[in-house]
């Protein structure tokens, strides 16, 4: 149950800023993941994490300790390979007594070990198998077991699943998850994989540009992110553009169109321009009289479990998503009258990622 | 109509290939059967067939000394050219620095360079430095000339395997050293042991730059079978390059089942 | 991934030294050597002097004797790089259409040779290209000629062996670049009716150009470079570049003169080289890289 902290990490690559005075608290047995598009800085960190990248500046501590100029091998973390870097000349059980091979540890004890480490993971029975005898997802369970078998102080996962199939990988997520809660290991994930990082992580640190743009559990990232790059980055949103014509301690009135709308901004809020957002799920289709908003049915898709509608709204085209509850849907070219609670129409006020 | 695939070869092709074949084997058949020939002189076809010539190898001592001189010659300048190519390819294919890329084509230019042009200059550094006759000299120079195949072997295989693997044994707990040891070296072996294997096939069969630096007491088989077959007419010479041409054929064989031969020949993977 | 920490800068640099130590000790200083050679005076009765003279370049470019040497070995080159891409790009396509067991036996047989010495492979071709030789005695009973053709220290002699030499450095430069070609560009020129002929016009050879190119560097600097062959093969009647060094060095003794040849052609052929590969980076990096 280590607690880890980067404070001011940066890294720079020539003219590139890859990690800019990155700032990340990590708690005990917290599982966390950097999420991001690629060239975001998320493996950067994760390497300077691991070692392997020196940082330009800034220190990385575990409980603590400063380890920033500790070599690899003196960091006790446990890394998981996209590749999975298992060593092709070594049997599975060479492969996963390697960490401990390092450590001296006698053979007796290192071969329990080994087979703790292998029943975690459910491979019991394929030590001497060699790793292009398995199948991905088994060389995925030896690259974990060959970590969870130094028990290291943090569990660093480069992304994992990348390599699997999506059954698989739903699998894995629930699977690794367990064991990751059972063992209270803390652990760091880097993906650009927004399920993966939903579904298994106790917080998420969406990145962009080598900066920490939204920070919080899974679903407050996505119900109520700060940052426009969040909104935009995390599932599906529509972005209304529209014009400050009130603000009354943050009630204001938005003119959008002929339409205004109340949105709650920050009492600050400065200018006339806005950019407000809402999720496709929070729109509702409706009837058309009554309705302040209303548009044309443009498309329908169909993808099983929802619905998509492509609308030509009052304030512009939407998306709107609706369950497939085996009801008739709405027409394409119908006009449908549109509909939202509130608080789902919102506004980005982190000044980081904006525009 | 036929619906023949457009994939397969057709019949013009296939006589193409054929007759190609024929060419690229003529010259090494023709060296064995007439190897067999009981006449004097270099001859095809002829009347009788025998084994003197064979015999006359056993009887000639400068070539059997030749032979036994390139293969110790081959062996110690493909060891040593791994030696040094090994971890310039390291150097190259895991670092970046200034001077990168001219180290590279340092090491690489030997193979630009006409042999009897790296000839000439080996002979007047030779005879400069009183190294003329020196068995020592010519393994260093053989080495220097097949450097560039153990350097590029060595650098497709470092430059193909994954950093992962190497990092993955340092955050378990080995050093650079032991990562090196225990991970890299094992991976790579391959496209060393096939560098290794190339340079020593290329210095065996040198014989454009040697020619100018061999005495009589260095003398390696090509040169020995150069000059016999320039100069006279030795039907021995058909028997010595009979024993090369089979030596060679079992010793591919042997290579194909221990690496694989397209490794060898086209680099491949 | 760039390492910078102090200790790690300098790693590189001990990791090369040893091969850097042999090639400055016996690369570069030897060739130092060389060229300070070529300038050296040299008197038939004395030898080598100690003074420096420019004559052993300027009787090299003024003296019709070497400019037509330089010819001779450039056009042989050319030849043989011509003929082996006119044989070299049809034998790959027709490798790369065999089934894989076939396609591998015939890649031994194709570049096995290059593994056999130069001099054995030679000696097989002096014996076949003899007056009374296996070839002369085939086009004579098949009447394809009157009297036997002289093969031996001929231009076609030589080419002929040169050709049988490096066809395999061809083939394998082809065939690099086949590697790369998507096996579908063919069919799909096909289906978008494009006959076999225009479909190896217009859409394969065009990707081949790449490897024709550097094969043909390869060759072409090969066959200038080649000694045993044309000494062998072409004697003293066909004099090329390499065995005229030979000559100056180990017959004439002239070895300032012999040190400004071998100069010549080194420079001839880095010329050669560094020319053709901007011509190909020129044309082809938009479309390959």
């Amino acid at each position: 149950m280590s607690t880890m902290s980067l404070r001011g990490l940066s890294k720079t690559f020539g003219n590139f800023q890859a990690v800019n005075n990155l700032d990340l608290n990590v708690e005990g047995g917290e599982f966390l993941s950097l999420l991001g598009p690629s060239g975001c800085g998320k493996t950067t960190t994760l390497q300077m994490v691991a070692g392997f990248v020196p940082p330009t500046s800034g220190t990385v501590l575990v409980e603590g300790e400063d380890v920033t100029h500790v070599v690899p091998e003196k960091r006790d973390m446990g890394i998981v390979f996209q590749s999975y870097a298992l060593f092709p000349h070594m049997t599975i059980a060479q492969n996963v007594g390697f960490g401990l091979e390092m450590r001296k540890m006698k053979r007796q004890a290192l071969k329990e070990r080994v087979d703790e480490a292998l029943a975690m993971v459910r491979l019991s029975g394929l030590e001497d198998r060699y790793p292009n005898q398995l199948s991905g997802g088994q060389r995925q369970r030896v690259a974990i077991a060959r970590v969870l078998a130094i028990r290291p102080r943090v569990l660093l996962l480069d992304e994992p699943m990348s390599n699997l199939d999506a059954k698989l990988r739903g699998d894995m997520h629930v699977e690794l998850r367990a064991l990751q809660r059972r063992l209270g290991i803390t652990t760091i994930l880097v993906t650009h994989d927004q399920v993966e990082a939903m579904t298994m992580s106790d917080r998420i640190a969406v990145m962009t540009g080598g900066k920490i743009a939204e920070l919080g559990t899974p679903q407050q990232v996505y119900d109520k992110p700060v940052s426009e790059f969040a909104y935009r980055f995390l599932g599906q949103t529509n972005e209304i553009t529209g014009e400050i014509t009130s603000n009354d301690a943050g009630s204001a009135k938005v003119q959008v169109g002929s339409i205004s709308l109340p949105v709650k901004v920050s009492e600050s809020h400065q200018g006339t321009s806005i950019k407000l957002f809402v999720r496709p799920e929070r729109l509702r289709i409706g009837a058309a009289d009554g309705s302040a908003v209303k548009g044309k049915i443009l498309t329908r898709l169909f993808l099983g479990g929802i619905w998509f509608y492509d609308i030509d709204s009052d304030i512009g085209p939407l998306r709107i998503s609706a369950p497939n509850l085996g009801m008739s849907p709405a027409e394409e070219g119908e006009t449908v009258g549109i509909e939202w609670n509130s608080g789902d129409m919102q506004v980005a006020t982190s000044e980081l990622a904006n525009g | 109509m036929s619906n023949k695939r457009i994939d397969q070869n057709g019949p013009v092709a296939l006589t193409f290939h054929v007759l190609l074949t024929a060419f690229i084997l003529a010259p090494l058949v023709i060296v064995i059967v007439a190897s067999f020939s009981d006449k004097d002189y270099v001859s095809m076809p002829f009347d009788g067939a025998s084994l003197r010539w064979y015999r006359e190898i056993l009887e000639t001592p400068e070539l059997i000394q030749a032979f036994w001189l390139s293969i110790r010659l081959a062996l110690t300048s493909a060891t040593l050219a791994a030696a040094v190519a090994v971890p310039a390819a390291l150097a190259i294919a895991r670092h970046r620095f200034a001077g990168r890329d001219a180290i590279t084509a340092f090491l690489m230019s030997p193979m630009m360079i006409p042999h009897v042009v790296l000839g000439v200059a080996f002979l007047r550094f030779f005879s400069i430095m009183g190294w003329t006759g020196s068995f020592f000299a010519l393994v260093l120079v053989h080495a220097l000339i097949v450097v560039p195949f153990s350097l590029r072997l060595t650098l497709a295989a470092v430059i193909g395997l994954e950093r992962d693997a190497e990092h993955a044994a340092r955050s378990l707990g080995a050093s650079r050293f032991v990562a090196f040891r225990r991970i890299l070296l094992p991976l790579i072996m391959p496209g060393v042991a096939g560098g290794w294997v190339l340079c020593f096939i290329q210095s065996f069969d040198e014989v454009t730059m040697t020619i100018f630096v061999a005495t009589p007491g260095t003398t390696t088989l090509p040169v020995a079978l150069y000059h016999r077959i320039a100069f006279l007419s030795d039907p021995v010479t058909t028997s010595v390059s009979a024993v090369m041409i089979v030596g060679t054929v079992l010793f591919m064989f042997a290579l194909d089942r221990i690496v694989g031969l397209d490794k060898v020949l086209i680099g491949k993977k | 991934m760039v390492d910078a920490s102090p200790r790690q800068r300098s790693t590189p640099w001990l990791l090369s030294l040893p091969s850097l130590l042999l090639f400055v000790g016996l690369l570069a200083v030897p060739m130092a050597l060389t060229a300070v050679l070529s300038f050296h005076v040299f008197e038939g009765m004395r030898g080598i002097q100690t003074a420096f003279t420019l004559s052993n370049y300027i009787e090299v470019l003024t003296d019709g004797y070497y400019y037509e040497l330089f010819l001779r070995t450039g056009l042989m080159s050319l030849g043989v790089t011509v003929i082996c891409i006119l044989v070299g790009v049809p034998e790959t396509l027709i490798l790369a259409k065999m089934r894989p067991a076939l396609q591998g036996t015939f890649f031994v047989v194709i570049l096995g040779p290059l593994l056999i010495s130069v001099v054995v492979r030679t000696l097989g071709w002096q014996i076949l290209l003899g007056r009374q030789g296996p070839v002369n005695s085939a086009l004579l009973s098949l009447g394809i000629v009157e009297e036997p053709v002289r093969f031996l220290y001929s231009m076609v002699g030589v080419v002929i062996v040169l050709t049988h030499v490096l066809l395999p450095f061809m083939i394998v430069a082809i065939w690099s670049a086949l590697q790369k070609l998507d096996g579908q560009v063919a069919h799909a020129a096909r289906s978008l009716g494009a006959g076999p002929i225009t479909t190896f016009w217009r859409v394969v050879l065009p990707q081949l150009m790449p490897g024709i190119l550097s094969g043909a560097i390869i060759v072409f600097t090969l066959a200038a470079s080649a000694f045993a062959t044309p000494a062998i093969i072409g004697g003293r009647r066909v004099k090329v570049v390499t065995t005229a060094i030979y000559d100056e060095f180990l017959t004439s003794l002239n070895w300032p003169l012999g040190a400004a040849i071998a100069i010549m052609l080194l420079i001839a052929i880095v010329a050669v080289v560094l020319g053709s590969n901007r011509l190909v980076e020129r044309r082809f990096k938009q479309v390959f890289s």
